[in-house]
């Protein structure tokens, strides 16, 4: 099958790759961009843990054709830490103990990251809404929108 | 699963693409139906033609109280929209149910009439807003009423070979109009429907000047109410006649047993309990505007 030319920015940096036509975002991700921190579960959009922002929206990316993202902006969670130094709400989760297994934990961040972003002082019902269409089997969500509320109180001073 | 991906910037490109690969093209909006569907499996195609970077169809505009609603418009956009809010908010509410915010980001309002499923939530409220579909082929521009669209379970009349769904049109409610939106589900994210239901009324003097009931899925296509509505047309406004009209919604509604979504029997009460949700809350939103 001939492979296509996709040109995106990924976590800043402008990226040249030869995809299948058929690839979905993750895969690209994963195994051509070997940037492995979103994962694959359901693969038909029903869980969130391939979640990615494009153009700062979160989107599942099992279900994105690669193609989609043809000189758009992707951000991984590979790109949310700056030199080292986690994101206030990569260290709210740590502090809040809301990563059990962490299979769910890049998704659930970025999903957050998308809400902050848009809405800087969310109530707890919007952080709920917002995390909705990411599913956890660990931690039962409570740490989880502790976590974000607080740094959603932290990015706001 | 295909082997080219286009991404055409004019309905005419999409067009050409679509015409040169003679029935072996397909189109795609937010992809959210359409791609867990062919990753299970079920079909092979040559091309993807992807119409969401086409200007066209972005965009929700409104004209001298109609509404036009471009193709590649996402629910949550719709959902978000203060536009669609006021003036459809049977819309928007239904647009904020579907799937969950991540597919609400991509999935398109279109294609959920698209895929013409039995209880597709933005197609529901389409049906009571009584929608209109615009349609682009070779040959021009057509408008198709969204009941006449629908063809069966999952299959609509858009020759999805030949030609595009490029927009929807509706009229915005009017002063003495309102809508809403109610939806039974397992869960109150990623859940298909149990059933939902959209309503449209207007208030004049006092009495129901005109009442839209839809109510799905309880056909293989979504069910306007008509006697329920016949009842409330010229009623006075009052809570009884709104529990009558509920029950001869109920009445009027034929549910199937089914393992998802309960047994016929429960659902037919349900019918009754969320159309007089539904007809509470749009009729609530008119009083003190209007009554
Ligand atoms: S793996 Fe993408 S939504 Fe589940
Ligand atoms: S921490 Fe294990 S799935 Fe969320």
């Amino acid at each position: 099958m001939a492979r296509q030319l996709l040109t995106m920015m990924v976590n800043g940096e402008s990226v040249t790759v030869a995809v299948e036509p058929s690839a979905m975002l993750l895969d690209v991700l994963r195994h051509e961009l070997h940037l492995t921190g979103a994962k694959e579960s359901c693969g038909k959009g029903d869980c969130g843990t391939c979640a990615v922002l494009l153009d700062g929206k979160a989107i599942n990316s099992c279900i994105t054709p690669a193609m989609k993202a043809m000189n758009r902006e992707v951000l991984t969670i590979e790109g949310l830490s700056r030199s080292g130094q986690l994101h206030p709400i990569q260290e709210a989760f740590v502090a809040h103990g809301a990563v059990q297994c962490g299979f769910c934990t890049p998704g659930m961040v970025l999903a957050a990251k998308a809400l902050l972003d848009e809405n800087p002082a969310p109530t707890e019902l919007e952080v709920r809404v917002a995390l909705s269409g990411n599913l956890c089997r660990c931690t039962g969500y409570v740490k989880i929108i502790e976590a974000v509320l607080s740094a959603a109180a932290k990015l706001r001073r | 699963m295909w082997e080219s991906y286009v991404l055409p910037t004019s309905v005419a490109q999409a067009l050409a693409v679509l015409q040169a690969y003679q029935g072996r093209a397909r189109l795609i909006a937010g992809g959210t139906d359409l791609i867990p569907k062919m990753k299970a499996g079920k079909r092979r195609i040559d091309c993807l033609v992807d119409i969401s970077r086409i200007k066209g169809l972005q965009g929700i505009e409104e004209d001298g109280g109609d509404i036009r609603i471009g193709a590649a418009v996402t629910h949550a956009e719709v959902a978000s929209s203060r536009l669609i809010r006021e003036r459809a908010t049977v819309l928007a509410e239904a647009a904020l149910s579907v799937g969950s915010p991540l597919v609400r980001n991509q999935g398109t309002v279109a294609g959920n009439v698209v895929s013409a499923q039995p209880a597709g939530d933005a197609a529901v409220a389409l049906f009571a807003l009584e929608a209109s579909i615009e349609i682009t082929g070779q040959n021009g521009v057509r408008l198709v009423p969204i009941a006449e669209l629908y063809q069966d379970v999952g299959i609509s009349r858009v020759d999805s070979t030949a030609e595009i769904v490029t927009a929807i049109h509706f009229k915005g409610s009017r002063g003495n109009q309102a809508s809403a939106f109610a939806r039974l589900a397992q869960r109150q994210a990623l859940a298909l429907p149990m059933l939902n239901t959209a309503v449209v009324v207007a208030i004049r003097d006092g009495r129901f000047a005109e009442a839209r009931i839809v109510v799905a899925p309880v056909a293989p296509l979504p069910l306007r109410a008509r006697q329920a509505e016949q009842g409330l047309k010229d009623a006075p406004v009052s809570a009884d006649r709104i529990v009558e009209a509920a029950e001869a919604a109920a009445q009027e509604s034929r549910p199937r047993d089914s393992l998802l979504r309960g047994s016929a029997e429960y659902r037919r009460n349900m019918v009754r309990v969320l159309v007089r949700r539904a007809l509470e809350q749009a009729t609530t939103r008119l009083i003190g505007k209007v009554a």
